[in-house]
């Protein structure tokens, strides 16, 4: 029984998990300038982090946990560049 | 998933709803992200996602590994700090980024920068707090 709700909630939050990524996909290839795909990519790089998240709860383990964590910190540091880049036209000076 | 029917019945009906709670708005946040008009109202929406979204899907996680090891699992903990700590600096990053970049190519319906000041960073910066800036 409880196996049962948890698989189907687990498939259904997926599924939810999948449509935001490809709303977020759709505003990376179709945004009208270069910050709206920044903000695109940084809500495609959350809404990955919480896919992995949800197949470590479909899994059982918690080795899914580290990889959520790598793909936080890369979202932080690429969002941070990609708007240093925005700002000054290079990265590091 | 198919050693887990003694998991109890309680605990699965709240990770679920977490999750389902979750999901759905991050979901909703990134639709926000699609539908909204200019660049600043969309800045708002995907935050739905990391704030209540992720706080969702990482509590149900940290009970669904509490109840399933029978200790209390609490790594999940680190991306909320993380995420929670990270998300307005890369924002308010990124909306500074588009303000200048409005700015310099002159549109004309940007508010004008506070107290007259241009919008470059340099000169904006005091000389006391120049070392600071450099870093």
């Amino acid at each position: 029984m409880s196996s049962t709700i948890l698989l189907w909630s687990l498939t259904l939050s997926q599924w939810m998990l999948v449509a935001a990524m490809s709303c977020a996909t759709f505003r990376v290839l179709r945004g009208p300038r270069a910050q709206d795909r920044v903000l695109g990519l940084d809500a495609l790089y959350v809404g990955a982090m919480l896919l992995v998240l949800t197949f470590g709860i479909r899994n059982g383990s918690t080795i899914y946990f580290e990889a959520a964590l790598v793909i936080a910190l890369l979202a932080f540091v690429s969002t941070a560049a990609l708007a240093k880049f925005l700002m000054r036209g290079e990265v590091i000076e | 998933m198919t050693g887990l029917d003694d998991f109890p019945l309680w605990a699965a009906i709240l990770v679920s709803l977490l999750l389902l709670v979750g999901s759905g708005l991050t979901l909703l946040g990134t639709i926000g992200l699609v539908r909204f008009q200019s660049f600043y109202e969309r800045v708002h929406a995907p935050t739905l996602g990391t704030t209540c979204g992720a706080g969702g899907i990482l509590i149900a996680s940290m009970l669904y590994f509490s109840v399933l090891q029978s200790r209390i699992a609490l790594h999940e903990v680190l991306i909320t700090l993380f995420v929670t700590v990270t998300t307005p600096v890369t924002l308010m990053l990124l909306a500074r980024a588009a303000i200048y970049r409005d700015r310099t190519e002159g549109k004309v319906d940007m508010p004008q920068a506070l107290s007259g000041k241009a919008p470059s960073r340099v000169e904006t910066t005091s000389p006391d707090d120049a070392p600071a800036a450099k870093g």
